[in-house]
């Protein structure tokens, strides 16, 4: 892949057998071992891999996990009591579970703030950032369909609150709602599809993963310079080099997801989904999952009309406008520079974005009184702001630093200011790009 | 240019005789359009709700009890529906409101027509049993159960988002955009209700 020839060379008689007829081992030899990456990936590039992991726990846990649960307004509270307390293990299955689903998006937004930050976005890598927007869709949706599953209090009513922002659609809004969840308010029929479907979609996600990574091996990965892989010093092969700085982030990661998980496993949740579904008596607060926050906040932020556009509705397409503009993101970026090393004033409203989305996941966990709706508001208006306003205007106004002529020279400039490292000789001067 | 032209590619004679072949492309592709769409139909279709959540659920409940002031809370197609008798005080603050002030202008009950005002009267079991108020009990943001004699009118309050309703289960504010509908109902003042 990336026009490299393959390294394969296959050593036992079977090796060559297999080889000459599904050449699946050379497959992997040449994405995971052979496979060049930049010299210069740090740390913020670990969380493809971690992700990958996250995913096949979700599955794994997953599988047995509905082994034992019912789909069933009557018992899936109960069965679920049940694998806590008489299934083997069942505790430490279901806490993987729930807490892997706040890991996974941990890791999700990290490996997005990462995107932006370095420029992964720009071309030639839009589909690749395409397909991990339609990932992190799909995960939205099996999350909050998987939080539905236990039938407990906030399982009820987020399924109520979510599935009526379709009733928000004019003319046809009614009709989608009952279409979704198949009847008149949530019950038997709306536990069932989400079961069916909360089991369906992770395997859908992997289908897209695969995609990511295919689209990730044509392009090549960025690396924090942002500088295009020029010569053959400006990489390194995957194995031993990126295996091992991944083996490490994931190894930090899953350090803290076991914390979570053997000593504060209810720590992310909401206690009051302890409490059957009662569909006559809504929560004093219905407050979704931490990950959902942010978007919960700009929901409820659009407390006004926008001319024929009602509040409610108002909220609903905000809501969704908020993730659905991610698509168009490398054509709204204007900047030639990728990497916000070298973007002074990009790198500022940056990380005033990472506030601001902090910020608005504030906002959704607290009752949308007062100050909480104006905060909400300002909060919604720089996250818009962000895309469509400082991602178009900075690349026309920014006088970007200057950026190294390669990849090798940046890691060495770096290497003699530190002081640390073997001199790599350098390589004749790189084209300009 | 290659001077081997196949037969079937569009030269200028292709454009004016269509062959048997062309027709016979279309009408596959068209049968094959209208083929998926018939065997996606009924994959969609069953989503929606099954014949026994349609069944003609009517519910009949017996009012006699209910004095002055005090509600009770059935449920109708898995939904709550408050049937309360009206002190005259909630009766006048509902009939004092101007119809100019409220939000959401249509009576949204389902026993009236479409665009009937939002008047007490239509929100309420007619004239001569104003106090008889039959509601479904979901607030029309997001369809939370909203708690009742509560709130600045005594009326209705989301704990949700915090919409407002009255004692007709009018929107008056909070990000609700309409009234709480009432369903389809017959009502006998002090003897029954029945609801669908």
């Amino acid at each position: 892949m990336s026009g490299e020839h393959s390294t394969y060379v296959p050593t036992s008689g079977l090796g060559k057998w297999v080889d000459a007829r599904m050449p699946l081992p050379r497959l992997v030899h040449d994405s995971f071992v052979s496979y060049p990456v930049p010299r210069n990936l740090n740390y913020a590039y670990t969380f493809g891999g971690i992700l990958s992991v996250m995913l096949a726990v979700q599955i794994l846990t997953g599988i047995v996990l509905a082994m034992h649960y019912v789909a069933n307004t009557n018992d899936a509270f109960n069965s679920v009591e049940f694998i806590m307390r008489d299934v083997n293990h069942g505790w430490l299955l279901r806490y993987m579970h729930a807490n892997g689903a706040s890991f996974f998006f941990l890791a999700v937004y990290l490996h997005i703030a990462r995107g932006l930050y370095y420029g992964s976005y720009k071309a030639p890598r839009e589909l690749l950032w395409i397909l991990g927007v339609i990932i992190l869709f799909l995960m939205m949706a099996t999350a909050f369909m998987g939080y539905v599953l236990p039938w407990g209090q906030m399982s009820f009513w987020g399924a109520t609150v979510i599935t009526g922002f379709f009733t928000a659609f004019p003319g046809f809004g009614d009709w989608l709602q009952q279409l979704l969840i198949g009847g008149f308010s949530v019950g038997q029929p709306t536990l069932n599809r989400f079961y069916s479907l909360h089991y369906l979609l992770p395997f859908m996600i992997a289908g897209v993963v695969i995609l990511h990574i295919w689209a990730l091996h044509v392009t090549g990965q960025t690396n924090p310079t942002g500088v295009d892989v020029k010569t053959k010093t400006d990489t390194l092969p995957f194995t031993p080099y990126a295996t091992i700085k991944d083996a490490l982030g994931m190894a930090v990661f899953f350090l803290i997801f076991a914390y979570f998980v053997f000593f504060m496993p209810n720590y992310l949740g909401h206690a009051d989904n302890y409490i059957p579904a009662d569909s006559l008596k809504t929560p004093s607060e219905i407050v979704p999952e931490w990950y959902f926050l942010p978007f919960y906040a700009m929901l409820r932020a659009i407390t006004f009309n926008i001319g024929p556009i009602n509040s409610k509705l108002g909220g609903v397409l905000t809501m969704f406008s908020s993730i659905l503009i991610l698509f168009v993101v490398p054509w709204l970026d204007t900047s030639k520079v990728r990497s916000a090393r070298y973007r002074p004033w990009y790198r500022m409203f940056f990380w005033l974005f990472v506030a601001d989305a902090l910020l608005l996941g504030w906002c959704g966990s607290q009752p949308p009184e007062g100050s909480i709706v104006f905060m909400a508001q300002v909060g919604t208006l720089y996250y818009f702001a962000f895309f469509l306003i400082v991602m178009p205007l900075l690349g026309l106004v920014e006088t970007p630093k200057r950026i190294p002529n390669s990849i090798t020279e940046a890691v060495l400039s770096r290497q003699h200011a530190g002081g640390g490292g073997q001199p790599v000789p350098v390589p004749a001067a790189a084209e300009k790009r | 240019m290659d001077s081997h032209v196949s037969e079937h590619e569009t030269t200028p004679e292709a454009f004016h005789e269509p062959t048997r072949r062309d027709f016979l492309f279309l009408a596959t592709g068209m049968a094959g359009v209208v083929g998926a769409g018939a065997l996606a139909w009924p994959f969609i279709d069953q989503m929606r709700p099954d014949a026994s959540t349609l069944a003609a659920a009517s519910v009949e409940v017996d009012i006699s009890s209910l004095k002055k002031g005090s509600t009770l809370q059935v449920k109708w197609r898995g939904k709550p529906i408050t049937i309360r008798n009206r002190t005259d005080k909630e009766v006048a603050d509902a009939k004092k409101v101007p119809l100019d002030q409220l939000k959401d202008p249509v009576a949204r009950n389902a026993n009236l027509a479409a665009d009937a005002k939002a008047t007490d009267e239509n929100r309420s079991a007619g004239a001569g049993k104003e106090n008889w108020f039959v509601m479904i009990q979901v607030c029309t943001h997001l369809g939370c159960i909203p708690l009742g004699e509560q709130g600045e009118y005594g009326g209705w309050f989301c704990p949700c988002h915090g919409s407002v309703y009255d004692t007709a289960g009018r929107i008056r504010h909070g990000p609700a955009p309409e009234n709480m509908y009432l369903p389809p109902y017959e009502l006998t003042p002090g003897k029954t209700v029945k609801i669908g």
